[in-house]
């Protein structure tokens, strides 16, 4: 098995719900650069949270993509944890799927290049569309200016309860991402795009319900709350993108706002 | 089968050893070079009390294995200052700010207040407190680790040299 930063595969491995028998570090073998290329944001999959978060470039060009970057986990998890193995690893929680999902990203592999959609469509025990031996290398995110992340956090461990990254692409098409809210990692919600299609304005949300029906339950949040706040912070997530602030918003219990 | 073998430099001191492939780094630093400063809190890479400098950043180091830091400069809070040496500003400013009760999570708040001050020189409050999620307080609580950590970014700032 292939390990990256090791700050979710460790932590598995610790739980006992992974055991491989062999582990071979990538360090140094993957890229790890941040660069422009064709209008879009080119991640190497070596790339640390603390590097992405502190990109000039991205930082000026994609200032929603770093501000997501620089809220993943603590800052020495950040210190550690790479691209590759936030996507490869897509944690219930995970606030890179949704951005992958959301931004309409390219995941490069050693196999191929695979659409955020179809990355994350793991089925099963499966948590993405990686083939055994295959390896993230890359994702390219086309810069979007009406793009916001909204995340609630956890009130114990921070990591998000739920997260919604709103998208418009330049074509004019939406993506909404959730995160958080299924055992199976970030998704995106069509209902919500579909009713975003015409008009890109929070009021086009009043009436979109997401159904808690397979929603993560645990003691922190129900499926209903749950849902209810991944209709809330879509709400906020498309006033941020249509602002054009490129915003991320992280809220937690006694948020003023 | 013949076990691993592991380089790196800790606290300035060149270290080979034989190990578990499995070998966390910080059993390494407590288990085999007796650097009994670095803690296991909760083992999930939530609490921080592991904290050490791999290359110069803070990580935690219950969640790396110590075959990661091959020819990597580790350091631990024993680092920080020589035996019988004046502490290291960031200790000094812990101490007189009385930034700690039981000190199980002290070493592990030091150190990244170390990686605070190289990321921000000198941070106002609300960043050492959000740049502190990754550290956990369970008995005095995080008042005066913000004010210790602030008063040694400063002292640090006006250290000469």
């Amino acid at each position: 098995m292939a390990l990256a930063g090791g700050q979710t595969l460790l932590r598995e491995m610790k739980r006992g719900r992974l055991s491989p028998t062999s582990l071979v570090d990538l360090g140094g073998l993957v890229p790890r650069d941040v660069a422009l290329r064709d209008g879009a944001v080119w991640i190497g999959a070596g790339a640390t949270h603390a590097k992405v978060a502190a990109s000039d470039l991205l930082q000026r060009r994609f200032p929603v993509l770093a501000g997501l970057v620089a809220h993943i986990g603590d800052p020495a998890v950040r210190n550690r944890g790479t691209l590759g193995g936030g996507v490869a690893a897509n944690e219930a929680a995970g606030d890179y799927p949704a951005a992958c999902l959301a931004l309409d990203a390219t995941i490069e592999t050693t196999a191929r290049r695979v659409t955020a959609s179809e990355f994350f469509a793991g089925s099963g025990e499966l948590r993405t569309a990686l083939e055994p031996g295959e390896i993230v290398t890359a994702a390219t995110f086309p810069v979007t200016s009406h793009a916001a992340y909204v995340k609630f956090l956890n009130p114990a461990a921070r990591y998000a309860m739920v997260g919604v990254f709103a998208a418009r692409a330049a074509d004019g098409s939406v993506r909404i991402a959730v995160t958080g809210a299924r055992a199976h990692g970030a998704f995106r919600w069509p209902e919500a795009e579909a009713a975003l299609g015409a008009v890109f304005a929070p009021e086009s949300l009043r009436d979109v319900r997401l159904p808690p029906n397979g929603l993560v339950e645990d003691l922190f949040a129900d499926a209903t709350y749950r849902a209810h706040l991944a209709e809330v912070l879509a709400r906020r997530a498309v006033e941020l993108a249509v602002m054009r602030t490129q915003g991320v918003l992280v809220l937690s219990h006694g948020s003023s706002r | 089968m013949t076990m691993p073998t592991v380089s790196m430099t800790v606290n300035g001191r060149p270290v080979r050893e034989e190990i578990e492939g499995r070998t966390l780094l910080v059993e390494l630093l407590r288990e085999k070079l007796g650097l009994t400063g670095t803690h296991v809190g909760c083992d999930t890479t939530q609490c921080g009390c592991c904290v050490v400098h791999v290359d110069g950043m803070a990580m935690k180091s219950c969640t790396m294995l110590a075959l990661q830091c091959e020819g990597a400069e580790v350091t631990t809070i024993e680092g920080l200052a020589q035996h019988g040496a004046p502490l290291h500003p960031m200790q000094a400013a812990f101490r007189q700010h009385h930034a700690l009760q039981c000190a199980y999570c002290t070493s592990g708040m030091v150190m990244m207040a170390l990686d605070i001050v190289r990321r921000h020189r000198e941070p106002d409050e609300a960043t050492i407190r959000e740049e502190l999620k990754g550290n956990i307080c369970r008995c005095t609580g995080y008042h005066n680790v913000v004010l210790a950590i602030a008063a040694g970014a400063r002292a640090m700032a006006e250290r000469p040299g």
